[in-house]
Protein backbone atom coordinates (compact mmCIF):
# COMPACT_ATOMS: atom_id res chain seq x y z
CA UNK A 1 0.00 0.00 0.00
CA UNK A 2 2.95 2.37 0.95
CA UNK A 3 4.29 1.94 -2.80
CA UNK A 4 0.73 2.98 -4.42
CA UNK A 5 1.13 5.80 -2.72
CA UNK A 6 4.56 6.97 -2.98
CA UNK A 7 4.46 6.01 -6.53
CA UNK A 8 1.59 8.90 -6.93
CA UNK A 9 3.46 11.06 -4.55
CA UNK A 10 5.38 14.27 -6.94
CA UNK A 11 8.75 13.86 -7.83
CA UNK A 12 9.69 15.79 -5.27
CA UNK A 13 10.60 12.70 -3.08
CA UNK A 14 12.77 11.30 -5.51
CA UNK A 15 15.15 13.61 -3.67
CA UNK A 16 14.83 12.14 -0.42
CA UNK A 17 18.13 9.42 -0.04
CA UNK A 18 16.56 6.41 1.63
CA UNK A 19 13.80 6.47 -0.96
CA UNK A 20 12.87 3.22 -1.56
CA UNK A 21 11.26 3.76 -5.35
CA UNK A 22 14.91 4.22 -6.17
CA UNK A 23 15.16 0.99 -5.66
CA UNK A 24 14.02 0.21 -9.08
CA UNK A 25 16.53 2.29 -10.86
CA UNK A 26 19.36 -0.88 -9.97
CA UNK A 27 17.03 -3.16 -11.93
CA UNK A 28 18.59 -1.15 -14.91
CA UNK A 29 22.50 -1.61 -13.76
CA UNK A 30 23.18 -4.93 -15.31
CA UNK A 31 21.74 -3.46 -19.03
CA UNK A 32 23.36 -0.44 -18.39
CA UNK A 33 26.50 -2.17 -17.55
CA UNK A 34 26.38 -4.56 -20.65
CA UNK A 35 25.94 -1.35 -22.83
CA UNK A 36 28.54 0.69 -21.35
CA UNK A 37 31.06 -2.34 -22.18
CA UNK A 38 29.94 -3.38 -25.48
CA UNK A 39 28.38 -0.40 -26.88
CA UNK A 40 29.64 2.55 -26.11
CA UNK A 41 33.50 1.78 -24.87
CA UNK A 42 33.75 0.05 -28.69
CA UNK A 43 32.23 3.83 -30.21
CA UNK A 44 34.53 5.77 -27.89
CA UNK A 45 37.87 3.59 -28.50
CA UNK A 46 37.13 3.85 -31.93
CA UNK A 47 36.47 7.78 -31.90
CA UNK A 48 39.90 8.20 -30.27
CA UNK A 49 41.67 5.91 -32.84
CA UNK A 50 40.31 8.03 -35.15
CA UNK A 51 42.47 11.03 -33.85
CA UNK A 52 45.74 8.93 -32.20
CA UNK A 53 45.99 6.03 -34.53
CA UNK A 54 49.11 5.87 -36.17
CA UNK A 55 49.70 9.53 -34.42
CA UNK A 56 47.79 11.98 -32.40
CA UNK A 57 46.38 14.62 -34.19
CA UNK A 58 43.94 15.33 -37.11
CA UNK A 59 45.98 13.42 -40.12
CA UNK A 60 43.35 10.91 -40.34
CA UNK A 61 40.64 13.25 -40.82
CA UNK A 62 42.60 15.60 -42.91
CA UNK A 63 43.80 12.05 -45.40
CA UNK A 64 40.10 11.98 -45.45
CA UNK A 65 38.94 15.14 -46.84
CA UNK A 66 42.27 15.63 -49.46
CA UNK A 67 42.06 12.50 -51.08
CA UNK A 68 39.22 13.18 -53.96
CA UNK A 69 38.97 9.21 -53.83
CA UNK A 70 37.33 9.88 -50.47
CA UNK A 71 34.82 12.42 -51.55
CA UNK A 72 33.52 10.27 -54.31
CA UNK A 73 32.93 7.65 -51.85
CA UNK A 74 31.14 9.97 -49.41
CA UNK A 75 29.08 11.98 -52.58
CA UNK A 76 28.26 8.02 -53.43
CA UNK A 77 26.91 7.21 -50.38
CA UNK A 78 24.96 9.96 -49.85
CA UNK A 79 23.28 9.90 -53.57
CA UNK A 80 23.04 6.18 -53.11
CA UNK A 81 20.80 6.58 -49.59
CA UNK A 82 19.05 9.76 -51.46
CA UNK A 83 18.14 7.26 -54.32
CA UNK A 84 16.81 4.49 -52.45
CA UNK A 85 14.55 7.86 -50.51
CA UNK A 86 13.49 8.80 -53.69
CA UNK A 87 12.57 5.26 -55.43
CA UNK A 88 11.04 4.20 -51.83
CA UNK A 89 8.75 7.27 -51.18
CA UNK A 90 7.55 6.63 -54.95
CA UNK A 91 6.55 3.27 -54.36
CA UNK A 92 5.33 3.78 -51.18
CA UNK A 93 2.89 6.43 -51.39
CA UNK A 94 0.24 4.79 -53.26
CA UNK A 95 0.89 1.68 -51.30
CA UNK A 96 0.37 3.25 -48.44
CA UNK A 97 -2.90 5.27 -49.49
CA UNK A 98 -4.26 2.50 -50.96
CA UNK A 99 -4.05 0.89 -47.44
CA UNK A 100 -6.34 3.73 -46.13
CA UNK A 101 -9.27 2.90 -48.73
CA UNK A 102 -8.68 -0.38 -48.74
CA UNK A 103 -11.18 -2.76 -46.76
CA UNK A 104 -10.69 -4.69 -43.72
CA UNK A 105 -9.23 -7.96 -45.70
CA UNK A 106 -7.52 -6.10 -48.47
CA UNK A 107 -5.69 -3.71 -45.83
CA UNK A 108 -4.37 -6.84 -44.06
CA UNK A 109 -3.30 -8.46 -47.34
CA UNK A 110 -1.46 -4.99 -47.91
CA UNK A 111 0.39 -4.93 -44.20
CA UNK A 112 1.13 -8.10 -44.33
CA UNK A 113 3.05 -7.93 -47.45
CA UNK A 114 4.98 -5.16 -46.78
CA UNK A 115 5.83 -6.70 -43.42
CA UNK A 116 7.14 -9.41 -45.28
CA UNK A 117 10.75 -7.37 -45.60
CA UNK A 118 10.91 -6.90 -41.94
CA UNK A 119 10.53 -10.50 -41.13
CA UNK A 120 12.82 -12.84 -43.41
CA UNK A 121 16.44 -12.43 -42.84
CA UNK A 122 18.98 -9.49 -44.23
CA UNK A 123 21.12 -12.21 -45.49
CA UNK A 124 18.59 -14.10 -46.98
CA UNK A 125 17.09 -11.52 -49.17
CA UNK A 126 19.94 -9.81 -50.19
CA UNK A 127 21.34 -13.65 -51.51
CA UNK A 128 17.76 -13.96 -53.33
CA UNK A 129 18.61 -10.29 -55.10
CA UNK A 130 22.05 -11.43 -56.18
CA UNK A 131 20.08 -14.47 -57.78
CA UNK A 132 17.26 -12.58 -59.14
CA UNK A 133 19.33 -9.79 -60.70
CA UNK A 134 22.10 -11.98 -62.21
CA UNK A 135 22.49 -11.33 -65.81
CA UNK A 136 20.82 -14.52 -66.47
CA UNK A 137 18.40 -14.10 -63.15
CA UNK A 138 14.78 -14.19 -63.55
CA UNK A 139 14.60 -10.04 -64.10
CA UNK A 140 16.72 -10.38 -67.56
CA UNK A 141 14.31 -13.45 -68.35
CA UNK A 142 11.45 -11.13 -67.81
CA UNK A 143 12.90 -8.23 -69.66
CA UNK A 144 13.56 -10.42 -72.29
CA UNK A 145 10.12 -11.91 -72.85
CA UNK A 146 8.95 -7.93 -73.16
CA UNK A 147 11.45 -7.37 -75.48
CA UNK A 148 13.92 -5.43 -73.23
CA UNK A 149 17.28 -5.68 -72.26
CA UNK A 150 19.07 -7.76 -71.32
CA UNK A 151 20.71 -4.81 -68.19
CA UNK A 152 23.44 -5.44 -66.40
CA UNK A 153 21.70 -5.44 -62.98
CA UNK A 154 24.12 -7.12 -60.60
CA UNK A 155 27.21 -5.14 -59.71
CA UNK A 156 25.67 -1.69 -60.50
CA UNK A 157 23.73 1.26 -58.43
CA UNK A 158 20.63 0.12 -59.27
CA UNK A 159 21.12 -2.98 -58.26
CA UNK A 160 22.07 -2.06 -55.28
CA UNK A 161 18.69 0.48 -54.90
CA UNK A 162 16.84 -2.04 -56.17
CA UNK A 163 17.62 -4.36 -53.09
CA UNK A 164 17.96 -1.58 -49.91
CA UNK A 165 14.35 -0.29 -51.61
CA UNK A 166 13.25 -3.67 -50.75
CA UNK A 167 14.66 -3.98 -47.64
CA UNK A 168 13.67 -0.98 -46.46
CA UNK A 169 9.98 -0.06 -47.23
CA UNK A 170 7.93 -0.96 -44.37
CA UNK A 171 10.15 1.87 -42.98
CA UNK A 172 8.43 4.62 -45.46
CA UNK A 173 5.08 2.50 -45.69
CA UNK A 174 4.09 2.34 -42.01
CA UNK A 175 5.01 6.59 -40.78
CA UNK A 176 3.12 7.10 -44.45
CA UNK A 177 -0.19 4.70 -43.18
CA UNK A 178 0.02 6.64 -39.80
CA UNK A 179 -0.58 9.80 -41.05
CA UNK A 180 -2.71 9.14 -43.89
CA UNK A 181 -5.37 7.52 -41.86
CA UNK A 182 -5.66 10.19 -40.12
CA UNK A 183 -6.68 12.61 -42.47
CA UNK A 184 -10.15 13.59 -42.64
CA UNK A 185 -11.50 12.46 -46.41
CA UNK A 186 -14.68 14.90 -46.42
CA UNK A 187 -11.91 17.58 -46.42
CA UNK A 188 -11.54 16.16 -50.27
CA UNK A 189 -15.26 15.74 -50.61
CA UNK A 190 -15.04 19.82 -49.50
CA UNK A 191 -12.27 20.94 -51.73
CA UNK A 192 -14.40 19.24 -54.68
CA UNK A 193 -17.94 20.93 -53.77
CA UNK A 194 -15.68 24.26 -54.00
CA UNK A 195 -14.79 23.51 -57.46
CA UNK A 196 -12.00 21.82 -57.72
CA UNK A 197 -10.81 18.62 -59.54
CA UNK A 198 -10.09 15.75 -57.89
CA UNK A 199 -6.45 15.83 -58.99
CA UNK A 200 -6.30 19.30 -58.28
CA UNK A 201 -7.83 18.80 -54.24
CA UNK A 202 -6.11 15.87 -53.76
CA UNK A 203 -2.77 18.03 -54.01
CA UNK A 204 -3.54 21.10 -52.52
CA UNK A 205 -5.43 19.38 -49.62
CA UNK A 206 -4.34 15.96 -49.36
CA UNK A 207 -0.43 15.67 -50.03
CA UNK A 208 0.35 19.11 -47.60
CA UNK A 209 -1.56 16.62 -44.75
CA UNK A 210 0.53 13.97 -45.28
CA UNK A 211 3.82 15.81 -44.98
CA UNK A 212 4.79 15.14 -41.59
CA UNK A 213 4.21 10.96 -42.55
CA UNK A 214 6.83 11.93 -45.59
CA UNK A 215 9.36 13.65 -44.10
CA UNK A 216 9.32 10.94 -41.21
CA UNK A 217 9.80 7.81 -43.43
CA UNK A 218 11.76 9.99 -45.97
CA UNK A 219 14.66 10.33 -43.39
CA UNK A 220 14.30 6.90 -41.48
CA UNK A 221 14.89 5.88 -44.83
CA UNK A 222 17.93 7.99 -45.37
CA UNK A 223 19.38 7.22 -42.11
CA UNK A 224 19.19 3.15 -42.75
CA UNK A 225 20.16 3.44 -45.98
CA UNK A 226 23.66 5.54 -44.88
CA UNK A 227 25.00 2.91 -42.67
CA UNK A 228 24.16 -0.57 -45.03
CA UNK A 229 27.12 -3.04 -45.17
CA UNK A 230 25.86 -6.06 -46.50
CA UNK A 231 23.41 -5.39 -49.41
CA UNK A 232 25.72 -2.92 -51.48
CA UNK A 233 28.69 -5.42 -50.60
CA UNK A 234 26.71 -7.96 -52.16
CA UNK A 235 24.79 -6.32 -54.50
CA UNK A 236 27.39 -3.18 -55.67
CA UNK A 237 30.05 -3.01 -57.73
CA UNK A 238 33.80 -2.82 -55.78
CA UNK A 239 35.09 -0.44 -57.77
CA UNK A 240 31.62 1.66 -56.46
CA UNK A 241 31.91 1.26 -52.59
CA UNK A 242 30.34 3.24 -50.06
CA UNK A 243 31.48 4.46 -46.68
CA UNK A 244 30.56 1.51 -44.69
CA UNK A 245 32.35 -1.05 -47.57
CA UNK A 246 35.72 1.36 -47.38
CA UNK A 247 35.33 1.31 -43.76
CA UNK A 248 35.34 -2.46 -43.73
CA UNK A 249 38.55 -2.25 -45.88
CA UNK A 250 40.48 -0.06 -44.24
CA UNK A 251 40.02 -2.20 -40.63
CA UNK A 252 39.74 -5.72 -41.73
CA UNK A 253 41.85 -5.54 -45.28
CA UNK A 254 44.73 -2.35 -44.34
CA UNK A 255 44.93 -2.78 -40.54
CA UNK A 256 44.49 1.23 -40.78
CA UNK A 257 42.73 1.60 -37.67
CA UNK A 258 42.79 5.90 -37.20
CA UNK A 259 41.71 5.75 -40.65
CA UNK A 260 39.05 3.53 -40.53
CA UNK A 261 38.11 5.17 -37.21
CA UNK A 262 38.22 8.53 -39.16
CA UNK A 263 35.17 7.62 -41.98
CA UNK A 264 33.58 5.90 -38.83
CA UNK A 265 33.18 9.05 -36.88
CA UNK A 266 32.10 10.61 -40.75
CA UNK A 267 29.65 7.61 -41.31
CA UNK A 268 28.22 8.31 -37.35
CA UNK A 269 28.20 12.23 -37.63
CA UNK A 270 26.35 12.15 -40.33
CA UNK A 271 23.70 9.72 -38.71
CA UNK A 272 23.40 11.64 -35.60
CA UNK A 273 23.00 14.76 -37.84
CA UNK A 274 20.26 13.23 -39.94
CA UNK A 275 18.24 11.95 -36.29
CA UNK A 276 18.10 15.34 -34.74
CA UNK A 277 16.87 16.37 -37.84
CA UNK A 278 14.15 13.65 -37.53
CA UNK A 279 14.10 14.79 -34.19
CA UNK A 280 13.28 18.25 -35.24
CA UNK A 281 10.89 17.65 -38.06
CA UNK A 282 8.58 15.41 -35.59
CA UNK A 283 8.14 17.73 -33.15
CA UNK A 284 7.71 20.58 -35.01
CA UNK A 285 4.77 17.76 -37.09
CA UNK A 286 3.49 16.53 -33.60
CA UNK A 287 3.09 20.78 -33.17
CA UNK A 288 1.32 21.46 -35.72
CA UNK A 289 -1.09 18.68 -35.28
CA UNK A 290 -1.98 19.20 -31.42
CA UNK A 291 -1.77 23.33 -31.73
CA UNK B 1 -15.50 6.36 -64.91
CA UNK B 2 -12.41 7.88 -64.73
CA UNK B 3 -12.22 7.56 -60.91
CA UNK B 4 -12.61 3.77 -61.58
CA UNK B 5 -9.88 3.60 -63.70
CA UNK B 6 -7.63 5.62 -61.07
CA UNK B 7 -8.77 2.91 -58.75
CA UNK B 8 -7.62 -0.11 -60.87
CA UNK B 9 -3.88 1.81 -61.48
CA UNK B 10 -3.91 2.17 -57.89
CA UNK B 11 -4.65 -1.64 -57.30
CA UNK B 12 -2.54 -3.04 -60.25
CA UNK B 13 0.42 -1.53 -58.58
CA UNK B 14 -0.13 -2.10 -55.29
CA UNK B 15 -0.16 -5.95 -56.89
CA UNK B 16 3.14 -5.18 -58.57
CA UNK B 17 4.88 -3.64 -55.50
CA UNK B 18 3.68 -6.63 -53.39
CA UNK B 19 5.14 -9.10 -55.92
CA UNK B 20 8.34 -7.33 -55.69
CA UNK B 21 8.56 -7.23 -51.83
CA UNK B 22 7.72 -11.21 -51.65
CA UNK B 23 9.77 -11.85 -54.70
CA UNK B 24 12.91 -12.95 -52.98
CA UNK B 25 11.28 -15.40 -50.03
CA UNK B 26 9.31 -16.60 -53.03
CA UNK B 27 12.13 -17.94 -55.23
CA UNK B 28 14.83 -19.38 -52.14
CA UNK B 29 12.86 -22.20 -51.55
CA UNK B 30 12.14 -23.89 -54.78
CA UNK B 31 16.06 -22.90 -55.83
CA UNK B 32 16.89 -24.90 -52.79
CA UNK B 33 15.31 -28.08 -54.36
CA UNK B 34 16.95 -28.08 -57.65
CA UNK B 35 18.30 -31.21 -58.98
CA UNK B 36 21.04 -29.32 -61.00
CA UNK B 37 24.27 -27.50 -59.51
CA UNK B 38 23.37 -23.87 -60.30
CA UNK B 39 21.84 -21.23 -58.80
CA UNK B 40 19.13 -20.58 -62.16
CA UNK B 41 15.73 -20.03 -61.14
CA UNK B 42 13.52 -21.19 -62.08
CA UNK B 43 14.88 -24.80 -61.65
CA UNK B 44 14.35 -27.43 -63.99
CA UNK B 45 14.27 -30.88 -61.94
CA UNK B 46 13.67 -31.34 -57.83
CA UNK B 47 15.71 -33.25 -55.51
CA UNK B 48 16.51 -32.74 -52.00
CA UNK B 49 19.93 -33.33 -52.40
CA UNK B 50 21.20 -29.81 -51.45
CA UNK B 51 19.64 -30.42 -48.04
CA UNK B 52 21.47 -33.65 -47.76
CA UNK B 53 24.53 -31.28 -48.96
CA UNK B 54 23.75 -28.61 -45.95
CA UNK B 55 23.61 -31.77 -42.95
CA UNK B 56 26.50 -33.24 -44.65
CA UNK B 57 29.07 -30.88 -44.50
CA UNK B 58 30.69 -29.98 -41.18
CA UNK B 59 31.44 -26.09 -42.02
CA UNK B 60 27.54 -25.71 -42.58
CA UNK B 61 26.58 -27.63 -39.67
CA UNK B 62 29.50 -26.02 -37.22
CA UNK B 63 28.19 -22.70 -38.43
CA UNK B 64 24.45 -23.70 -37.63
CA UNK B 65 25.27 -24.88 -34.19
CA UNK B 66 27.24 -21.60 -33.33
CA UNK B 67 23.81 -19.62 -34.49
CA UNK B 68 21.80 -21.64 -32.55
CA UNK B 69 23.85 -21.60 -29.49
CA UNK B 70 25.15 -18.13 -29.86
CA UNK B 71 20.77 -17.19 -30.37
CA UNK B 72 19.92 -19.23 -27.31
CA UNK B 73 22.71 -17.94 -25.06
CA UNK B 74 21.70 -13.95 -26.15
CA UNK B 75 17.83 -14.99 -25.79
CA UNK B 76 18.14 -16.01 -22.07
CA UNK B 77 21.02 -13.00 -21.35
CA UNK B 78 19.09 -10.41 -23.32
CA UNK B 79 15.80 -11.10 -22.08
CA UNK B 80 16.88 -11.32 -18.27
CA UNK B 81 18.80 -8.58 -18.86
CA UNK B 82 16.25 -6.53 -20.68
CA UNK B 83 13.53 -7.11 -18.94
CA UNK B 84 14.99 -6.25 -15.77
CA UNK B 85 15.68 -2.55 -16.76
CA UNK B 86 12.46 -2.20 -18.46
CA UNK B 87 11.01 -2.88 -15.34
CA UNK B 88 13.35 -0.62 -13.62
CA UNK B 89 12.69 2.24 -16.04
CA UNK B 90 8.90 2.08 -15.65
CA UNK B 91 8.99 2.28 -11.88
CA UNK B 92 11.84 4.28 -10.81
CA UNK B 93 11.75 7.77 -10.12
CA UNK B 94 14.67 10.13 -11.04
CA UNK B 95 16.10 12.57 -12.89
CA UNK B 96 17.85 11.29 -16.17
CA UNK B 97 15.22 8.33 -16.67
CA UNK B 98 14.54 9.47 -20.14
CA UNK B 99 18.24 9.70 -21.00
CA UNK B 100 18.73 6.35 -20.05
CA UNK B 101 15.50 4.92 -21.78
CA UNK B 102 16.68 6.43 -24.81
CA UNK B 103 20.51 5.31 -24.74
CA UNK B 104 19.07 1.65 -24.38
CA UNK B 105 17.31 2.12 -28.03
CA UNK B 106 20.95 3.35 -29.51
CA UNK B 107 22.30 0.22 -30.85
CA UNK B 108 18.89 0.32 -33.45
CA UNK B 109 20.46 3.11 -34.68
CA UNK B 110 24.24 3.47 -35.14
CA UNK B 111 25.33 2.08 -38.10
CA UNK B 112 26.58 -1.34 -37.81
CA UNK B 113 29.69 -0.75 -39.20
CA UNK B 114 30.96 2.06 -37.28
CA UNK B 115 30.01 -0.58 -34.14
CA UNK B 116 31.66 -3.40 -35.65
CA UNK B 117 35.08 -1.74 -35.93
CA UNK B 118 34.67 -0.78 -32.19
CA UNK B 119 33.74 -3.60 -30.61
CA UNK B 120 36.70 -5.31 -33.32
CA UNK B 121 38.90 -3.30 -31.58
CA UNK B 122 38.01 -4.04 -28.11
CA UNK B 123 37.18 -7.67 -28.56
CA UNK B 124 41.27 -8.03 -30.14
CA UNK B 125 42.33 -6.28 -26.79
CA UNK B 126 39.75 -8.47 -23.99
CA UNK B 127 40.72 -11.60 -26.42
CA UNK B 128 36.95 -12.11 -27.25
CA UNK B 129 37.57 -12.53 -31.06
CA UNK B 130 36.27 -15.75 -32.17
CA UNK B 131 35.29 -17.11 -29.25
CA UNK B 132 31.20 -17.56 -27.92
CA UNK B 133 31.39 -15.27 -25.26
CA UNK B 134 32.04 -12.33 -27.32
CA UNK B 135 29.40 -13.24 -30.27
CA UNK B 136 26.65 -13.35 -27.11
CA UNK B 137 27.94 -10.45 -25.80
CA UNK B 138 27.72 -8.49 -28.97
CA UNK B 139 24.55 -10.00 -30.04
CA UNK B 140 23.29 -9.11 -26.47
CA UNK B 141 24.01 -5.53 -26.70
CA UNK B 142 22.05 -5.57 -30.02
CA UNK B 143 18.99 -7.49 -28.87
CA UNK B 144 18.31 -5.44 -25.81
CA UNK B 145 16.00 -2.63 -27.50
CA UNK B 146 13.93 -5.55 -29.13
CA UNK B 147 13.15 -6.94 -25.75
CA UNK B 148 12.66 -3.75 -23.72
CA UNK B 149 10.48 -2.18 -26.48
CA UNK B 150 7.81 -5.02 -26.30
CA UNK B 151 8.89 -5.43 -22.01
CA UNK B 152 7.88 -1.84 -21.34
CA UNK B 153 4.97 -2.01 -23.79
CA UNK B 154 3.32 -5.01 -21.65
CA UNK B 155 4.28 -3.12 -18.26
CA UNK B 156 2.82 0.32 -19.51
CA UNK B 157 -0.93 -1.37 -19.41
CA UNK B 158 -0.51 -3.27 -16.04
CA UNK B 159 -2.25 -2.47 -12.79
CA UNK B 160 0.07 -2.24 -10.14
CA UNK B 161 -2.53 -2.46 -7.57
CA UNK B 162 -2.30 -6.37 -8.31
CA UNK B 163 1.35 -6.66 -6.83
CA UNK B 164 0.26 -4.30 -3.51
CA UNK B 165 -2.68 -6.81 -2.97
CA UNK B 166 -0.26 -9.37 -3.35
CA UNK B 167 2.10 -7.47 -0.96
CA UNK B 168 -0.93 -6.82 1.71
CA UNK B 169 -1.58 -10.51 1.69
CA UNK B 170 2.10 -11.67 3.00
CA UNK B 171 3.96 -12.31 -0.41
CA UNK B 172 7.71 -11.26 -0.58
CA UNK B 173 8.95 -8.92 -3.28
CA UNK B 174 10.10 -12.03 -5.42
CA UNK B 175 6.92 -14.13 -4.57
CA UNK B 176 5.22 -11.02 -5.62
CA UNK B 177 7.13 -11.05 -9.02
CA UNK B 178 7.25 -14.67 -9.45
CA UNK B 179 3.58 -15.19 -9.21
CA UNK B 180 1.64 -11.61 -10.33
CA UNK B 181 3.97 -9.48 -12.28
CA UNK B 182 5.81 -11.86 -14.49
CA UNK B 183 2.39 -14.03 -15.31
CA UNK B 184 0.78 -11.05 -16.51
CA UNK B 185 3.67 -9.61 -18.94
CA UNK B 186 4.48 -12.71 -19.84
CA UNK B 187 3.28 -12.46 -23.11
CA UNK B 188 5.81 -9.03 -23.87
CA UNK B 189 8.84 -11.26 -22.32
CA UNK B 190 8.19 -14.06 -24.74
CA UNK B 191 7.78 -11.23 -27.61
CA UNK B 192 11.02 -9.94 -26.34
CA UNK B 193 12.72 -13.36 -26.25
CA UNK B 194 12.06 -14.22 -29.57
CA UNK B 195 12.69 -10.63 -31.26
CA UNK B 196 15.88 -11.25 -28.95
CA UNK B 197 16.77 -14.78 -30.65
CA UNK B 198 16.11 -13.20 -34.42
CA UNK B 199 18.03 -9.98 -34.14
CA UNK B 200 20.79 -12.62 -33.39
CA UNK B 201 20.59 -15.06 -35.89
CA UNK B 202 20.63 -12.86 -38.10
CA UNK B 203 22.71 -10.50 -37.53
CA UNK B 204 26.10 -10.08 -39.84
CA UNK B 205 27.95 -7.08 -40.15
CA UNK B 206 29.38 -7.17 -36.18
CA UNK B 207 29.57 -11.10 -36.92
CA UNK B 208 31.61 -10.34 -39.80
CA UNK B 209 34.92 -8.95 -38.45
CA UNK B 210 34.78 -10.78 -34.48
CA UNK B 211 34.42 -14.39 -36.47
CA UNK B 212 37.27 -16.27 -36.55
CA UNK B 213 38.08 -19.68 -39.20
CA UNK B 214 36.90 -21.59 -36.22
CA UNK B 215 33.85 -20.06 -35.20
CA UNK B 216 31.17 -18.76 -37.71
CA UNK B 217 27.38 -18.04 -37.60
CA UNK B 218 25.39 -19.00 -40.09
CA UNK B 219 25.02 -15.48 -41.59
CA UNK B 220 28.49 -14.82 -41.70
CA UNK B 221 29.19 -18.30 -43.33
CA UNK B 222 26.43 -17.54 -46.39
CA UNK B 223 28.30 -14.16 -46.35
CA UNK B 224 31.50 -15.69 -47.28
CA UNK B 225 29.47 -18.31 -49.64
CA UNK B 226 27.66 -15.87 -51.64
CA UNK B 227 31.25 -13.97 -52.65
CA UNK B 228 32.89 -17.36 -53.88
CA UNK B 229 30.58 -20.00 -54.60
CA UNK B 230 27.38 -20.75 -56.73
CA UNK B 231 26.20 -23.97 -55.27
CA UNK B 232 22.36 -24.13 -54.29
CA UNK B 233 23.32 -25.41 -50.65
CA UNK B 234 23.59 -21.95 -49.92
CA UNK B 235 19.58 -21.80 -50.66
CA UNK B 236 19.22 -24.40 -48.61
CA UNK B 237 20.67 -22.72 -46.01
CA UNK B 238 18.32 -19.74 -46.54
CA UNK B 239 15.53 -21.68 -46.13
CA UNK B 240 15.98 -22.68 -43.63
CA UNK B 241 16.67 -19.60 -41.60
CA UNK B 242 13.74 -18.42 -43.67
CA UNK B 243 11.25 -20.70 -41.86
CA UNK B 244 13.05 -20.80 -38.36
CA UNK B 245 12.68 -16.97 -38.37
CA UNK B 246 9.68 -16.31 -39.61
CA UNK B 247 7.87 -19.12 -37.86
CA UNK B 248 9.26 -17.19 -34.47
CA UNK B 249 8.27 -13.95 -35.74
CA UNK B 250 4.77 -15.29 -36.34
CA UNK B 251 4.74 -16.73 -32.91
CA UNK B 252 6.20 -13.07 -31.34
CA UNK B 253 3.55 -11.06 -33.37
CA UNK B 254 0.79 -13.51 -32.19
CA UNK B 255 2.02 -12.72 -28.17
CA UNK B 256 1.99 -9.29 -29.14
CA UNK B 257 -1.70 -9.32 -31.01
CA UNK B 258 -2.76 -11.15 -27.61
CA UNK B 259 -1.47 -9.15 -24.86
CA UNK B 260 -3.28 -6.03 -27.31
CA UNK B 261 -6.30 -7.95 -27.37
CA UNK B 262 -6.46 -8.55 -23.72
CA UNK B 263 -6.21 -4.58 -23.10
CA UNK B 264 -8.95 -3.85 -25.22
Amino acid sequence: MASTLQAVAPPAAARQPADPERRPALLVLPALVALAVFFLFPLISMVISAFTDPVPGLGNFTWFFSETQNLRVLGRTFTTALWVTVVALVLSYPYAYAMTIAGTRARAVLTLLVLVPFWTSLMVRTFAWVILLQDTGVVNDLLGTIGLGPFSLIRTQTGVVIGMVQLLMPFMVLPLYAVMSGIDRRLLTAAGSMGARPVKAFLDVYVPLSLPGVSAGCLTVFISALGFYVTPALLGSPTDALLSQQIFTQVNGLLKWGRGGAMGVVLLGLTLAMIALLAVTLRRAGKKVTG
Amino acid sequence: MSARVGRGALWAFCALVGVWLVAPALIVVPLSFTSKASLKFPPDGWSTRWYEHFFGDPAWMSALWTSLEVGLLVTVVATTLGTAAALGLTRARMRGLALVQGSMLAPMIVPGVVLAIGVYAVFLKLQLVGTLMGFVMAHTVLALPFVMIPVTASLSGFDRRLESAAASLGAGRWTTFRTVTLPLVAPGVAAGALFAFVTSFDEVVVSLFIQSPYLQTLPVKMYASVTRETDPTIAAAATMIIVLTTSLVLIATFFVARRSRAHQ
